[in-house]
């Protein structure tokens, strides 16, 4: 029968060795030739848009890389989205939406209106593009039609 | 109560009821708000309401963990607390930075990040105030006359918890890297040393409720322990399918998540098993309804609805829909909100002198708040399947969907409302049972 001593020793022990791989593995994900996070296309642009989605906590209502609160569309690939909409004016919607002084309200669930600048919806947008193009190991097969088709093709 | 020390519980308990009082009602302001009536869009939208809702959950967990440790140290330590002022001056610090940033997230003040939305400045305030907490509770053990396992397991993972608030605050360009740390905060707490902080807590129940040898318990408290980091820290993988990261975390992750129901079925196995060889003297039946539903709702809602969705191949599906929300209502009422509560009950009436577990009130708070819950559960469910179905496999508009499946929440208003119903006879038996009272000393079994 399992004696305390040995039970110590299976979670003392388990932890150490499940820390070390976790601690192992982390570093092979972001090390080169294994690193897939689009981490060389970050700009200034990309990352001032990151800072804007953070401060207005946009992952509040919407979700992206599948993360956030479900309650306002996933925006992973969102540009793709809107230019099959909108005839290739993806990025514009997205601009004006963003810019719009009164909340934009579709299907009756209200945005607030952040009444940004053009520079702010620019870097926003460009956030958006650059989370467009990060491999995501299949899901962006789930969020995006066109990624879709492209597969069906 | 053993030590006049402990009393300080009362008051971090008392703070946890307000905060989880206030967090239910944000849950109904974003409940009303997927039906429809969005009507107080303009103070409370629903970036607003989320992060109260999410955060104040954190915070009354904290909270309540905190009391218990207050109750549980001295009397595991056999000692009283070192110094009870700087206990109360950590209490008022803790409801003013929580306070603070509840009501900066309703002036667009915060960091945006999912969880950890307090701003940075208050980040540090927390810090201090964990380090504050943790140096009591600490001195308190190692001066005390034994280190119970039940205490060391209950302070590491507090301990861990805070150490592992310090990746969150790490900043990165990339929002994949950010998250990637992000989910060392909230996924090693929850599913890791928050585990610990359980565990301690159902250890020091069931040695108190069930009369069960402490060398017994505390074995399997280990064992349980053990079983829970070894498939927890690996599991974190299952965050890290599909936000960017190597495809080795598809693998890592969904071998060791699937094996995180196994912690939990052993904790809902060791709990009823406990009860089973018990004496069955304790008359406080309302805390052991408390510990014993803990530890069965928490393999339900954690292990089981966790491994539903935790597989890669479901998870492409699921991931950043509804099916989450699912999960995680079942998953922190039974494993956490579950253990404050019970702790709670049993300590209440060792504070206050007042013995009021045979009351019918007790009860119906009880099965109300449980049957409530599992019903938000439910809905949630039958709402993240469809939003699933027809979002992401039928390719339907992300809008539409939500108003097909807005009906969903109205059945989960419905159940919130039982739910909280059972949380407010809680509460009223809580105030019932007066404030602490030296008097109380030594009435404990």
């Amino acid at each position: 029968m399992l004696s305390k001593k040995q039970a110590r020793a299976f979670f003392l022990g388990g932890t150490l060795v499940t820390f070390l791989i976790f601690i192992g593995l982390t570093i092979y994900s972001f090390s080169k030739g294994n690193d897939q996070t689009n981490r060389e296309n970050l700009t200034a642009e990309v990352i001032r848009g990151k800072e804007i989605w953070e401060s207005n906590n946009c992952m509040g209502c919407h979700t992206l890389l599948g993360e956030g609160a479900y309650y306002a569309p996933e925006l992973t690939k969102v540009v793709d989205r809107l230019n099959i909409r909108y005839d290739g004016n993806g990025e514009t919607v997205i601009k004006s939406i963003l810019m719009s002084p009164s909340p934009w309200q579709l299907n009756g669930r209200k945005m607030v209106a952040y009444g940004m600048t053009e520079q702010e919806a620019s870097d926003v947008v460009a956030f958006f593009n650059w989370i467009g193009k990060i491999d995501l190991n299949g899901f962006d097969r789930v969020v995006s039609p066109l990624a879709k088709e492209k597969i069906n093709k | 109560m053993k030590y006049k020390s402990q009393k300080v519980a009362y008051w971090f308990f008392a703070l946890s009821m307000l905060l989880l009082v206030l967090q239910i009602t944000y849950g109904f302001v974003m409940g009303f708000a997927r039906i429809g009536f969005d009507n107080l869009h303009e103070f409370v939208p629903f970036n607003v309401a989320r992060a109260v809702h999410t955060n104040l959950l954190v915070v009354w967990l904290l909270s309540g963990f905190m009391g218990a440790a207050y109750y549980i140290i001295p009397e595991e330590a056999q000692r009283e607390l070192v110094n009870v002022k700087l206990a109360y001056v950590q209490l008022i610090s803790l409801a003013l930075v929580g306070v603070t940033a509840i009501v900066g997230f309703h002036f667009n003040i915060w960091e945006g990040r999912k969880f950890l939305e307090i701003p940075r400045p208050l980040d540090y305030l927390v810090v201090v105030n964990v380090l504050l907490f943790l140096g009591l509770i600490l001195t308190t053990l190692f001066k005390g006359k034994r280190q119970t396992t039940t205490a060391l397991v209950l302070s590491m993972g507090l301990l861990f918890a805070a150490l592992l608030y310090l990746p969150g605050m790490l900043p990165f360009d990339s929002q994949v890297t950010d998250s990637f740390f992000r989910w060392w905060v909230v996924h090693l707490w929850v599913e890791g040393v928050w585990e610990l902080i359980m565990g301690g807590i159902l250890s020091f129940l069931l040695i108190k409720l069930t009369g069960v040898d402490r060398e017994v318990i505390e074995k399997w408290l280990y064992v349980i322990v053990g079983l829970t980091f070894l498939s927890g820290v690996l599991g974190t993988g299952h965050h890290y399918y599909y936000i960017g990261v190597n495809k080795i975390w598809l693998i890592v992750g969904g071998i060791f998540s699937a094996l995180e129901p196994l912690a939990f079925l052993a904790m809902a196995l060791f709990a009823v098993n406990m009860y089973r060889k018990g004496e069955k003297k304790h008359p406080n039946k309302l805390a052991l309804y408390w510990t014993l539903g803990a530890a069965i709702v928490s393999f339900v809602g954690a292990g089981l609805l966790g491994f539903a969705h935790t597989l890669p191949q479901t998870n492409i599906y699921t991931h950043g829909t509804l099916v989450t929300a699912m999960h995680g209502h079942l998953a922190f009422w039974g494993a956490y909100g579950m253990i404050v509560l019970a702790i709670i009950s049993y300590s209440l009436p060792n504070m206050t002198g007042r013995k009021l577990y045979d009351s019918s009130r007790g009860r119906m708070a009880f099965w109300l708040a449980n049957i409530g819950m599992v019903g938000m559960t439910v809905a949630f469910g039958v709402a993240g399947v469809a939003q699933v179905y027809l979002e992401r496999k039928f390719k339907m508009d992300f809008m539409l969907v939500q108003k097909e499946i807005a009906v969903h929440f109205v059945v989960l208003v419905l159940c919130a409302t039982m739910f909280a119903t059972g949380i407010t006879l809680y509460i009223i038996d809580f105030y019932k049972h007066g404030k602490p009272s030296d008097e109380a000393l030594e009435i404990d079994e």
